[in-house]
């Protein structure tokens, strides 16, 4: 030991220094276990398009398919179906699909698909990811005499119409999600890739 | 024998330790049964440490695999139906250990000065235990595991601004799956049990440093004796062992009793969905959580949805948890125990456990308008229960503190 007296300045400089460069290489080390969680090339990979063939889905039938492992609904809507679709309205949150995150452009309208029969949707609800149940009977006694035929969620009773419209009051803040999809022909749409993209 | 002790001494404080912390560690004379379950809550600890272990032995993380082995424990290894079932009903019993050992703590004001920090580490415990159930909920991978997972990680998607990124960073794909399951099981087998020992430590050695609270709410190191001992105390071994045994025999039976004749507990306990594989493109017509996370279900359904997010009912679930860390720093009550208290806390407390159990029941129903209601009104209670509690313990009526314990 040297009898000079201990350099109190410096020592906190040194303490300060030390713990920064600490921090920082912790920091570092902690990112790639961080990024390690986020979801591997295998994974991004796998959302491959669907491709559906609509002429075996009857008018008023449902067909699921799963695309990035959700289910997607594809429902072939019958006149009496579409001549119910907008009397109601006032009672929907976004009636005319104004929110341009759930849907793209072209399916930007109160049918909320390109042809008017059939409609592509996420099978997802918006509020906490259960999947709706098809309910297209019309006013059914648990749904009310006023029930126009749509989706209802069981996890937290979310009510959606036949274009996958949310009904106010449901804790679903938004419509259901149209992914991007596109005909290939008059009976063969593929699900995945956007109208006017290349396949 | 004596030898021995003295070579380990030497080296390691294993009497001093012994002593410390159990021959002549002085707890309060005036223990009720309310004080069984802190013993209890350690037991099932080990309860499920064990059982796991041997259930990690047959259990396949894998997507593919998952459900399959899990019927293979229940049909073809040697005893897996026990096992299992010892770990099943092990994860109810926790919670029902620990609410009940939380209900102690409210009523004879163990949460306050100078215990604050036991009562924040045994929160913290609480909070992990729930991430615990949870993980360990989705691994049977069926249908309730599934879509309660996907109903749990989308909580995190309301976050505002980053909350999407941070779903799909949390399950490591867009939606629930393999990835998903093989994290779960690394968080609930190793990282969360090794937080949840270290957090028992730290909650225990807390505990033994300011010295237990008692029914009374009165300090006993204040009085001592000539031996330096506090006069209401007596050592926590024999006494407190022994009596931690007969906790102990008891609440054995009635947990081999659920195991052997009730594992399923009519649903409550393992879900009847969940002997369904998950399917990932059909939810069940009814899904709710186990038991022990309803009340705060209830709350999650019970607000609306406001500026087209659903964020408001998420943040109040976490805070109804989360609420609890403020309890020390809100009860403003000149006495601890509920026995010397005024009626304002008294009726305060009542409404809260009513509003607790009510919001239990609530969210393993269907949402209906009028549960909806119900839910909207007690999830009001709960919160005012919190929120009010500086105003009505500092008004309240209380009655004198004996300086010494009472029989």
């Amino acid at each position: 030991m040297s009898d000079k007296s201990v350099d109190n300045s410096k020592r906190r400089f040194l303490v300060t220094m030390a713990s920064a460069a600490g921090g920082a290489a912790t920091l570092g080390v902690a990112a790639p276990f961080v990024m390690s969680m986020m979801p591997s090339a295998r994974a991004k990979a796998a959302g491959a398009p669907v491709e559906v063939d609509l002429s075996k889905i009857e008018p008023g039938m449902l067909l699921a398919v799963e695309w990035r492992g959700k289910p997607v609904w594809v429902v072939n809507r019958s006149k009496e179906m579409l001549d119910l679709m907008a009397r109601h309205d006032g009672k929907l949150t976004d009636p005319a699909s104004e929110n341009a995150a759930q849907q793209p452009d072209y399916c930007k309208n109160p049918l909320r698909s390109i042809k008017p029969e059939y409609l592509i949707v996420v099978g997802i609800c918006t509020h906490l990811g259960c999947s709706p149940t098809f309910r297209k009977e019309v006013g059914p006694a648990d749904l009310g005499a006023d029930w126009p035929g749509g989706w209802f969620c069981p996890c937290h009773g979310s009510r959606f119409d036949l274009a996958a419209r949310v009904f106010n009051g449901s804790p679903a803040p938004t419509n259901l999600v149209i992914p991007p999809h596109k005909y290939l022909s008059d009976t063969k749409v593929l699900i995945g890739v956007d109208q006017g993209a290349a396949a | 024998m004596e030898k021995l002790l003295n070579w380990v001494d030497a080296r390691f404080p294993l009497t001093a330790s012994f002593k410390a912390h159990l021959s002549e560690y002085y707890a309060p004379k005036n223990f009720n049964f309310w004080y069984f379950f802190g013993s209890l809550a350690l037991l099932v600890l080990v309860i499920q440490i064990v059982s796991g272990i041997f259930l990690t032995m047959h259990y396949k993380p894998d997507a593919q695999l998952a459900f399959a082995s899990v019927e293979y424990i229940m049909r073809d290894v040697d005893f897996g139906w026990l096992i299992r079932y010892i770990h099943s009903t092990g994860a109810s019993m926790f919670f029902l250990v620990v609410y009940l050992h939380m209900y102690r703590g409210l009523i004879y004001g163990s949460y306050r000065q100078p215990r604050e920090l036991i009562w924040l580490f045994g929160v913290i415990i609480y909070l992990v235990l729930m991430g615990e159930a949870f993980m360990g909920y989705l691994l049977p991978w069926g249908q309730m595991s599934y879509w309660g997972a996907q109903v749990i990680v989308n909580l995190f998607a309301a976050v505002p601004f980053i909350g999407e990124d941070l779903s799909v960073w949390i399950r490591g794909d867009y939606v629930i799956g393999d990835a998903t399951l093989n994290r779960f099981f690394a968080f609930h087998v190793i990282a969360l049990p090794l937080v949840l020992l270290g957090l028992v430590v730290a909650h225990l050695v807390a505990l033994h440093e300011v010295g237990s609270n008692n029914p009374d709410g009165v300090e006993i190191k204040k009085l001592k004796g000539e031996d330096g001992h506090p006069l209401d105390g007596i050592p926590f071994h024999p006494y407190y062992t022994v009596k931690d045994i007969l906790g102990t025999v008891v609440f054995l039976m009635v947990f081999t009793a659920i195991v052997f004749f009730a594992p399923e507990m009519g649903g409550y306990f393992l879900e009847a969905n969940n002997f369904i594989p998950a399917d990932s493109l059909k939810t069940p017509a009814h899904i709710a959580p186990v038991w022990y996370f309803t009340p705060y279900y209830a709350i999650l359904r019970a607000i609306p949805p406001m500026f087209g997010s659903q964020f408001p009912g998420v943040a109040a679930m976490g805070v109804a948890v989360l609420i609890f860390f403020a309890l020390p720093w809100l009860d403003k009550s000149p006495v601890k125990s509920i026995r010397y208290r005024g009626p304002k806390f008294k009726i305060a407390l009542t409404l809260f456990v009513i509003a607790f159990i009510g919001l239990g029941v609530l969210g393993i129903l269907p949402a209906s308008p009028l549960y909806t209601l119900i839910a909207q009104i007690l999830s009001a209670v709960y919160f005012a229960f919190f929120l009010l509690m500086p105003w009505y313990t500092r008004n309240d009526s209380t009655k004198p503190v004996p300086e010494r314990v009472t029989q």
